[in-house]
């Protein structure tokens, strides 16, 4: 070779320099591509549903699709509110609300997973927090577990008529979304 | 390292300047539509941006005018409220998504029937007709096509002897003109005469000097008695000239709303690299220096 | 891949590096082909081309990939998915104008790398097959642009591929019936359709990777044959001869950086500008627009397409202008390989390149009479060029002094700098 074994200087901050800057810009190329899997604007500005309540008798149940994901409203009883507002706090497997609307650390009792004047109706996001799939309890003919309120099939969890999880593996209260009251018979989810 | 060696640049530029002897009468163009003029745009270029009151103004004069014929479906009415845009108030937004005049159809009740409703923040700009077989109908046959792409659908060529062509392209290349859309949108509205007296017009068709052919079924949007009035605070005069520019702005952000953004970063990246590559080239020249080459 | 012979400079030092050595020596074929790899030391930037095209071809693979996340290969929604891209996708925009405008900067190098070959006597023995892989690589290059450019289906997708698949229908006048049923065999239907852009989405994902594939190849074959110089002269001993690395990696770097520029200029100021108005227009097989035009990498062969006045003479013409190539090695006759040294050929071959150059122009414009009259003229000198003027010149041109060695060459030059020093 035309070259005798003399090895460029390593140290050298010209090389360094350039090789810093060649580094620096490929590892911020990759943002582009990172950020591309990210939901996209049309996804997060997705519409908010309403919902007609009247249809739904007590005792009853009704699926919705919100944002892709399937959202319980569940007409109560009285003995269903009765029963889940009985339920001392610290029998709670979460004891944290899981309520979209309320600060994060607000307990998760009864009147708080609700609306007030319209605790007889529950409204969550139905899906099992453990691996996410849609607990049994909607229809009349399914097991509703141990606690009258939802089972998931998949690994056994029960949740309680407030929708707060109380045996099983699944780690968190069912989500809450945010929702508010148009009318007296009328939700809009989002 | 020469490739060309300087006989063989004066061989070249000698060949180059001697073709146009060859061919001078290659150069007639075929005549479609007058020269557009090139206007000047606060987002031409490689640096130019959106002027955010000018869009504001741009979309009153196509809610004025041309939404009562023309949709603008690929643009959202949350894309009003998006930075880079004409980046109006949320919730004059939401209130002028619930006054539009068209509703959004297609979509089933609890009984399975279809239903109108109004739009919200997610939902398109929707004009007049639910779909083209309704427009055609409603307009002689003509169909007014969706304006969200209309500006990047749309280009002026730019008529020039055949030897000059690729010094102004170089040229556009240097300053990053991509505005031929704008310009040929501005000369068509701006662009209605008495058709001369030997020209035959057709039923119902308009003479314009910008469109190709020169007949255009769309009768003129705005003239000098009818135009879009702006707020007196906005402190700008409507007239027809400042309508067409203003809502030509409008339908270029319609059809490039990421423009702010990109040339932003596109001034970072170009920073970027050239400084890396000064210093490759110094790393490049350091190296090789230990060899005679 | 064996290779050039040279000797490695590769110990593993560490334990890992020994165990892995003795079973899968990996890296000691790397160090020896992109570290200790002989390059001629007078190799000047044309020759960085190719390093710049392996990165495109990359760049193309990956920024294609991620698209292909978000696009929807149907007639219905395609176009929908594309503007989705352009307008709702996080960095969509970017993404998709570095893959439009890439294709572009992927053609532009190539070019140069060919006329690069083309200049230097790139093609000569023992370098045949590694020209022809090149051509290969060009064919495949071609198909795949095509078939991208159908993919966001506006007016420009729908009647460019209408057009160029039509162009099989001229086989109907050797043997009746047997090109329309390439046609619709080719459409899967009787016209350009959903169906079509859904094949032509399969292979514009295929073909890449059969295009790096080939790449391969030709890599292999050049650091079996090694690689030519700007004096066409092989390298013969090792003092003709620097090590890949250090030398050849920070010019290619420097290369591809300066050509980057140019990349992103276009790619962030101008996204629009190599491609047609008419393709913001969703496909309607109702209309057609005025003025059908290829992209800017196929104008000239277009234009060979449309100099020849009938329709299957059109296609073979067309056709020809690339496999002329493949027999370049054998066309030319000269004894000495860089231009550098033939006073005749140098001429000629400014004016074929010239002559791409106004075939590449004349295919822009209409196909009206000056313009088809001009395109006649170019189109036979392009095919004169290789069929006449390369055996003919390399037949009776007496070449210039050729140095005896690489090494002699640059002591030469740069003996001559430093007796006229205003010269650099």
């Amino acid at each position: 070779m035309a070259v005798d074994a003399e090895e460029p200087d390593r140290r050298d901050f010209l090389v360094l320099a350039a090789g810093a800057f060649v580094a620096v810009g490929g590892a911020m190329t990759l943002w582009p591509f990172i950020q591309q899997m990210n939901p996209d604007a049309g996804a997060q500005a997705l519409a908010s549903i309403e919902v007609e309540l009247s249809p739904v008798k007590e005792g009853q149940a009704i699926t919705v699709l919100w944002r892709g994901k399937p959202v319980f409203i569940r007409h109560r009883t009285p003995e269903e509110i009765k029963a889940a507002v009985a339920v001392p706090m610290d029998q709670l497997v979460d004891p944290l609300a899981r309520n979209d609307a309320l600060p994060e650390d607000t307990p998760a009792t009864d009147p708080n997973r609700t609306k007030d004047g319209h605790e007889n109706w529950l409204i969550m996001v139905g899906i099992c927090t453990h691996l996410g799939c849609i607990p049994k309890g909607q229809t009349l003919g399914d097991s509703r577990g141990d606690f009258g309120g939802w089972f998931c099939p998949c690994h056994g969890s029960h949740y309680d008529t407030a929708g707060r999880i109380r045996k099983g593996p699944a780690p968190r209260n069912l989500e809450v979304p945010v929702y508010n009251f148009v009318s007296d018979t009328k939700i809009k989810i989002g | 390292m020469k490739l060309v060696q300087p006989r063989w640049r004066i061989a070249a530029l000698a060949l180059v300047g001697a073709l146009p002897l060859l061919g001078g009468a290659a150069q007639a163009e075929s005549g479609h539509g007058a020269a557009i003029e090139r206007q000047d745009w606060t987002f031409g270029g490689f640096t130019g941006q959106y002027d955010q009151a000018q869009l504001q103004r741009g979309f009153q004069v196509f809610q004025q005018v041309c939404s009562a014929c023309h949709s603008l479906k690929r643009v959202k009415f949350r894309n009003l409220v998006q930075p880079g845009g004409p980046q109006f108030p949320e919730e004059s937004v939401k209130a002028l998504a619930k006054a539009w005049p068209y509703q959004i159809s297609g979509e089933l009740d609890d009984q399975g029937n279809p239903i109108d409703r109004l739009p919200g923040l997610p939902d398109p700009i929707i004009g007049p007709y639910k779909n083209d077989v309704q427009a055609r109908a409603a307009q002689n046959g003509a169909l007014p096509p969706d304006l969200s792409l209309i500006v990047k659908a749309r280009s002026a060529e730019q008529p020039s002897a055949w030897y000059n062509q690729w010094l102004l392209m170089l040229r556009d290349i240097a300053i990053g003109y991509q505005e031929g859309g704008a310009d040929y949108l501005y000369a068509l509205l701006t662009g209605y005469h008495e058709p001369p007296a030997d020209m035959h017009m057709q039923d119902g068709m308009n003479y314009n000097v910008a469109f190709p052919g020169h007949q255009l079924a769309m009768p003129p949007p705005l003239s000098k008695d009818a135009f879009v009035d702006y707020q007196p605070e906005s402190g700008v005069k409507g007239s027809l000239d400042q309508n067409a520019r203003d809502v030509t702005a409008f339908l270029a952000w319609a059809s490039d709303p990421t423009l702010d953004g990109r040339k932003r970063l596109g001034w970072q990246v170009m920073l970027y690299l050239l400084i890396t590559t000064v210093l490759l080239f110094l790393v490049k020249k350091k190296i090789w220096s230990r060899v005679e080459h | 891949m064996s290779g050039l012979p040279h000797e490695s400079t590769y110990e593993p030092t560490t334990a890992v590096g020994k165990w892995l050595d003795a079973r899968l020596p990996i890296f000691r074929m790397l160090h020896a082909q992109a570290v200790d790899f002989p390059t001629p030391r007078n190799l000047n930037y044309w020759w960085t081309f190719g390093g710049i095209l392996t990165f495109m071809l990359v760049a193309q693979i990956v920024t294609g990939v991620v698209l292909a996340m978000h696009y929807q290969p149907s007639a219905e929604a395609a176009f929908d998915s594309i503007e989705a891209i352009r307008r709702d996708v996080n960095f969509g925009w970017l993404l998709r104008n570095l893959h439009a405008v890439g294709a572009s900067m992927f053609f532009l190098a190539a070019y140069v790398h060919i006329f690069r070959g083309l200049y230097y006597g790139s093609y000569k023995a023992p370098r045949e097959v590694l020209w022809i892989l090149g051509v290969l690589i060009f064919l495949v290059m071609m198909a795949t642009a095509f078939m991208g450019y159908s993919l966001p289906w506006g007016q420009m997708s729908l009647w460019g591929v209408t057009v160029i698949t039509n162009l099989f229908s001229s086989l109907d006048s050797i043997w009746k019936g047997l090109g329309t049923t390439i046609v619709e065999w080719l459409w899967g239907g009787f016209s350009v359709s959903g169906v079509t852009l859904n094949r032509f989405y399969a292979l514009h994902y295929l073909l890449p990777f059969v295009l790096a594939a080939v790449v391969g190849l030709h890599l292999w074959a050049l650091h079996v044959v090694g690689q030519n110089s700007p004096t066409g002269l092989d390298i013969k001993t090792s003092s003709d001869a620097v090590p890949f690395t250090p030398y050849a990696t920070s010019k290619d770097a420097a290369g591809l950086f300066a050509f980057l520029l140019l990349f992103c200029w276009f790619a962030f100021f101008l996204p629009d500008y190599l491609g047609h108005a008419d393709n913001y227009t969703p496909a309607n097989p109702m209309v057609t627009p005025p003025h059908i035009v290829p992209e800017w990498y196929f104008l000239p062969f277009y234009a060979i397409l449309r100099a020849i006045p009938s329709k299957l003479g059109g296609v073979i013409a067309m056709f020809s202008a690339i496999a002329v190539l493949l027999f370049v090695p054998w066309l030319d006759t000269s004894r000495v390989r860089s231009t550098k040294y033939r006073p005749v050929y140098r001429w000629f071959f400014w004016l074929f390149a010239f002559t791409c150059l106004a075939l590449g122009w004349l295919g822009s414009k209409p196909a009206e009479a000056e313009y088809v009259f001009w395109a006649r003229v170019f189109t036979f000198y392009y095919f004169a060029h290789f069929l006449i003027v390369m055996p003919l010149v390399g037949w009776f041109e007496t070449p210039l002094k050729v140095p005896g060695s690489i090494t002699e060459a640059v002591l030469a030059k740069n003996k001559g700098a430093k007796l006229a020093p205003a010269k650099s």
